[in-house]
């Protein structure tokens, strides 16, 4: 049945780490920062799918998210609306936002891309914090509870599992999209876009799709934040933020299923573990990311991946 | 009419900053095809490094000339760093920058602080009164100091034996090694000399704005914008795109709305990369990944 329905070992490890790991939990803080890593993760695998898998760099996805995040709690807030169906609302709006803005951002190569999703992601911001009247500006705005057809989420518990159970559904779909003919043609695209263009594949259409598909995930994870967190500030949608997504995919490993987690996870985790090196905390973690750069520069999970390859090798 | 000529001065002293903060990316991007995160920390660092050494008792040439050199230095550790990893893609390449960025702006809490600082004018505060409105004599010195940089930067890239290696490394790294020339060493020398062009802009921009360690995200990102506006990869393109943005800016915080003028960079970023990708100098470059 595991077969059948593509469910491989991966998965199965990851579901049984997530079960695993809340045993180890002392208090409500270390689910905070699980919650928060499991979002940031989800925001990653659709970045990943964008940057590792189709070639396609976007320093913008930290607004995508954080506008995404507005979008549901201003539907809920201003105008009453349940909270699932304003996040359904919000993937809509942006969705069809991402559709629109993809087709010339797209076109662009390398570096420029990269400028223009920067460009994009600082308009984002600048716009949240100027719009006062509707974002409550820099000083960002409170999130009324999620309920869910009545049930109310209000446990670290309660979010974990929802979390947890959205990343395993997403990995799932991400493995079986990513071993799918539309993850070769992804693949395809990455090596060379004209090759791929040259057999026949629609290239520019289906960069756009991996972009909605990217920028969807970044919503659906930047509202749940805004939900779980309570409160919504411009700092969500802030060019360091999308910096920082960016950081996390790479740092994990660009192109690696798990690599997005990992790379999440970690920059998750990090500043909160350099809190207590006070106002070295920022140079550590310029240096730290200097230092991974270097010695990994294909990223974290590439040095696992290494490790296991040699080990088999070594048993033959 | 006054207001208009005021709102034009303004633009264009902002405007030359940004000019010298975007020849500073060309320079290391055509040299390494490398998109210089930090460069924006490099401006910080350089007005910094003046403010602490005047608070330490120097007199303001040799804080701003110590300065320059310090920037100049990190530049070189920048690429030391970048040489270290040989094997890297370009986008780790840029992470790389952008995690250098953090250091450094880490750095400047520790070394330095997390206030606001600004220091005296290096001219005096006087002003020339022009058509009903004033021109700060800082403004002139900045006009000034860039004017002769540009023009000094034109001579050593044509006229001077390293200046001609620069350019031959940056059009064919292959050849330029066939030709004897030290590409490490030029590669250096590049990025010091972009380092240095920085941090003259950050020291010449703190009598007017102030500085503090955060200061550099922005600079560096619209020294960005203003190189792409002008054609990535030509050092007078980045002056004009410098220029232009400088008045834009200043134009719609006047008329429109001064909320918006940090947006004004990004939208003109935008409409240049979706219309006129080469840049107003229209470069063939443009193109290239």
């Amino acid at each position: 049945m595991l077969k059948r329905y593509n469910i491989n070992r991966d998965i199965l490890t990851l579901s049984a780490i997530l079960i695993i790991v809340p045993f180890f939990f002392q208090n409500d803080f270390y689910y905070e920062i699980a919650i928060v890593s499991l979002l940031n993760s989800l925001i990653c695998i659709g970045l990943n799918m964008l940057m590792g898998y189709a070639g396609q760099v976007s320093l913008g996805h930290g607004a995508f998210a954080g506008l995404g995040g507005y979008i549901a709690v201003i539907l809920g807030s201003k105008y009453g609306i349940t909270p699932l169906f304003s996040i359904f609302i919000a993937v809509i709006t942006m969705a069809i936002f991402a559709f629109i803005i993809s087709k010339p951002i797209l076109r662009l190569k390398g570096h420029y891309l990269a400028m223009a999703t920067l460009g994009v992601g600082i308009i984002i911001s600048i716009v949240l914090n100027v719009e006062d009247e509707l974002t409550g500006g820099s000083d960002g705005m409170s999130v009324d509870s999620f309920t869910v057809f009545g049930y109310e989420f209000n446990s670290s518990l309660q979010w974990y599992v929802l979390c947890a159970i959205l990343l395993v559904f997403t990995i799932w779909m991400f493995t079986n999209l990513i071993n799918s003919p539309f993850g070769r043609v992804l693949r395809s695209i990455e090596g060379s876009e004209k090759a791929a263009n040259s057999v026949g594949i629609n290239v520019s259409h289906y960069k756009s799709i991996v972009f909605v598909l990217s920028v969807v995930i970044a919503t659906i994870a930047g509202s749940l934040y805004a939900f779980f967190s309570g409160f919504i500030s411009p700092s969500e949608a802030s060019f360091s933020h999308s910096i920082e997504l960016v950081v996390m995919v790479v740092l994990g490993g660009l192109g690696r299923i798990y690599g997005a987690i990992i790379g999440a996870v970690i920059l998750t985790i990090l500043p909160q573990l350099l809190t207590s090196f006070e106002d070295y905390q920022t140079l550590i973690y310029g240096a730290i990311i200097i230092f991974v750069m270097i010695f990994m520069p294909k990223g974290i999970a590439s040095v696992y991946e290494d490790l296991k390859g040699r080990l088999f090798a070594s048993n033959k | 009419m006054i207001e208009l000529f005021g709102f034009l001065l303004s633009g264009v002293t902002v405007g030359f900053v940004y000019a010298l903060v975007g020849i500073g990316f060309t320079v290391i991007y055509n040299s390494s095809g490398i998109i210089n995160f930090s460069q924006g920390e490099f401006v910080m660092a350089g007005g910094m490094s003046t403010v602490f050494l005047l608070k330490a008792g120097l007199p303001l040439g040799v804080s701003f000339i110590l300065a320059i050199l310090i920037t100049s230095m990190i530049g070189i550790v920048l690429y030391k760093l970048i040489a270290f990893s040989k094997n890297s893609s370009q986008i780790s390449l840029i992470i790389l920058t952008l995690g250098f960025a953090i250091f450094l702006r880490g750095l400047a809490e520790v070394v330095f602080d997390k206030e606001l600082h600004t220091m005296p004018s290096f001219v005096g505060d006087g002003a020339f009164d022009m058509f009903g409105t004033v021109l700060t004599y800082q403004s002139i010195l900045i006009m000034v100091v860039s004017i002769v940089i540009v023009v000094a930067l034109y001579f050593f890239f044509k006229k001077t034996k390293t200046g001609q290696a620069m350019m031959a490394a940056s059009i064919n790294v292959d050849a330029a090694k066939l030709m004897g020339i030290n590409i490490k060493k030029i590669l250096m020398i590049n990025f010091a000399l972009s380092a240095a062009i920085a941090s003259i802009g950050g020291v010449l921009l703190t009598p007017i704005t102030s500085t503090n360690y955060e200061v550099g995200i922005m600079l560096g990102l619209k020294g960005f914008a203003a190189a792409i506006i002008g054609g990535l990869g030509s050092p007078f393109g980045a002056v004009a795109g410098g220029l232009v943005l400088g008045i834009l800016e200043s134009l719609i915080a006047g008329y429109v709305s001064s909320e918006y003028k940090d947006a004004v960079a990004f939208v003109a970023l935008l409409a240049i990369l979706f219309f006129m990708p080469g840049g107003i100098f229209g470069n063939t470059k443009a193109q290239r990944v």
